[in-house]
């Protein structure tokens, strides 16, 4: 049987690539992505420990997760898409109008 | 399955506003151009509503859907807060939307989806309630942000806004997988008696306080989670930014305190020193870099994080081990009472800001405010009486806010840190004032020929007249507002 500790592990490396992914990756869609990655990683944590704790609730937060990360990038595509059409990049760093 | 109608009625007044957003946005396209307006009274009217119903639930303690909402006085102080200032943001909007041509009515929609969100943030029981409705608001102000879309720069912010804001989602999320882990269940009374259990050297609990405390830092904007804030409040529509200074940063705080006191109320010495250090980076950094801003957009912002500095003063003090429990009851009413204050008189600046116009254009940057004491000194006056109580100077309400925050930190023997805030406070004098000076003392540039000047509009009134009065009378006479918040904080424990 898989130990717990190994589930909590991969969800470790995944929360960091995100973590890292959104920090260093200048393309808005791959942060996008490296967003849902985190997300993912906290849901592995909570089915983890839902099936180790034997209690139901981890399993039902990571659905309603599940359902908000979805809308989540409904969002982050559509500002995408309205922003790539005024500026024809998906380049975070492009993003320079405001500042001191 | 069926849902009780106790848990239903416990929840009306979010169910109300929940089902007017779904309202307003299924009527906008077959509603005809002309009678849009409506729409936004509509809006209006269920908030009406809701601040009756929940006024009347005021002294009502009760938890609904096996423990996930709790309707508590805490809850219903942060609501009442949120109808008020949500109400003032769409009268605003009224204005503010026909001044810049955005005839889409969603706007109202989004506004109300937000608010529901923050209303099931301050009354959640529940770590998965605090996130659906962190997210709730969260997602509905991204599309805010943006709503200016032929603006490249409000299109900016929205972006901006939707990075940080998701990516400190993430990290919120993660530390609540932790803590559920830790405790078994997501509920923050579970969590209490787990970390109670637990100790307060637990490293997984550690962790997940850690992940917890950037989640809501992003939220709130303290430093160092706070860069987003200046550029997101500069490109969005003035409106959507007075909204999000306000609501947004309230119910972020309603949130926060109630995990921190009732779930993580265990770990009081630990995260007591976390909050000093990034009350004290808060207030320097806020202050400091306000002063070089000219574009009073940016310089409301970094005013708002240094805000939210001071509200961090009282929540040290509520998690003040040594002091007793009275000190840090009264640590938490004065947050509860300078968010309030604070926002009565953000939302009367950032009306002012949003109707000032110069030849069409809004007028942002500090300059456009030249001279206009002589043509408009209504205009002029108002915005001096905003800037002398964000400044914190009697009798405006702004004072009495932190002097209730400051008397908290005596109380709590942190006096060297009222001595601290005081010192930054007279820094924020200068720059609120050299709005003033720009007002008073100077003529509008010629070379333009563009006088600045605030459109003037019945709903605008309304707005301005409010924020004044609340701004003025909490200044003169605060203690309902203070018998409020303190009856609210006996309610949290």
């Amino acid at each position: 049987m898989i130990p717990l500790s190994a589930y909590v592990a991969v969800s470790a490396v995944l929360f960091a690539t995100g973590l890292i992914g959104v920090l260093i990756r200048r393309n808005f869609i791959i942060v996008l992505m490296s967003v849902e990655i985190m997300l993912n990683a906290a849901n592995i944590n909570l089915v983890a420990f839902s099936h180790y704790l034997e209690s139901m609730a981890g399993q039902i937060v990571a659905l309603f997760v599940i359902a908000i990360a979805a809308g989540e990038a409904a969002v982050g595509l559509a500002i995408i898409i309205v922003v790539f059409r005024g500026r024809l990049s998906t380049n975070v760093d492009e993003l320079n109008l405001l500042k001191w | 399955m069926t849902l009780p109608l106790t848990d239903l009625l416990a929840i009306f007044p979010e169910l109300i506003i929940a089902a007017t957003a779904c309202l307003v946005l299924a009527l906008d396209p077959i509603t005809p151009a002309p009678r849009k307006g409506w729409l936004a009274w509509f809006s209006l009217g269920a908030l009406a509503a809701c601040f009756g119903i929940t006024s009347l639930q005021m002294g009502v303690r009760t938890m609904a859907f096996s423990d996930l909402v709790i309707i508590d006085p805490y809850a219903s102080f942060w609501k009442l807060l949120l109808y008020t200032v949500s109400g003032l943001t769409i009268l605003l909007s009224m204005a503010y939307l026909k001044e810049e041509r955005i005839h889409l009515t969603e706007y109202y929609g989004f506004l109300l989806l937000a608010l529901s969100g923050m209303m099931v943030m301050v009354s959640a029981a529940d770590l998965l309630t605090i996130y659906l409705g962190t997210e709730l608001m969260s997602l509905s102000l991204y599309v805010l942000a943006g709503f200016k879309r032929a603006d490249g720069r409000s299109l900016e912010a929205s972006a901006k806004y939707f990075v940080l804001g998701a990516f400190s989602s993430g990290i919120l999320l993660y530390g609540i997988s932790l803590l559920f882990g830790v405790a078994g269940s997501t509920r923050l009374s579970a969590i209490a008696s787990a970390v109670s259990a637990r100790g307060l050297d637990d490293p997984a609990l550690l962790l997940a306080m850690i992940l917890l405390v950037v989640g809501f830092g992003f939220k709130i904007a303290v430093v160092p989670f706070h860069m987003w804030t200046p550029d997101v409040y500069e490109g969005a529509p003035t409106s959507v930014t007075a909204f999000m200074a306000v609501a947004a940063k309230a119910a972020s705080f309603g949130a926060f305190l109630r995990v921190f006191l009732e779930g993580l109320g265990g770990l009081k010495a630990n995260w007591h020193v976390l909050f000093l250090a990034l009350c004290i980076a808060t207030l320097a950094l806020g202050n400091l870099v306000a002063i070089v801003q000219t574009n009073i957009k940016r310089m409301l912002a970094y005013s708002s994080i240094a805000h939210a500095g001071y509200a961090l003063i009282g929540v040290v003090v509520a998690g003040q081990v040594t002091a007793d429990s009275a000190v840090r009851s009264l640590g938490l009413s004065s947050v509860m009472l300078y968010l309030a204050i604070y926002a009565l008189m953000t939302l009367g600046a950032f009306t002012v800001v949003a109707l000032l116009r110069k030849g069409g254009l809004e007028g942002e940057a500090i300059e456009d405010f030249a001279g206009l004491a002589k043509r408009q000194p209504i205009a002029a006056f108002l915005m001096l009486v905003f800037m002398v109580s964000l400044a914190g100077i009697p009798p405006t309400a702004g004072f009495i806010g932190k002097f209730y925050l400051f008397m908290a930190a005596v109380k709590a023997d942190l006096a060297w840190l009222a001595v601290l805030a005081l010192l930054f406070a007279a820094v924020s004098a200068y720059y609120y004032l050299r709005v003033v000076m720009v007002m008073y003392m100077r003529d509008p540039q010629p070379s333009t020929g563009l006088a600045p000047h605030l459109v003037a509009s019945p709903v605008l009134t309304v707005v301005l007249a409010c924020a004044l009065a609340g701004v003025l009378v909490l200044g003169l006479y605060p203690d309902p507002l203070v018998s409020l918040a303190t009856q609210a904080v006996l309610a949290l424990k």
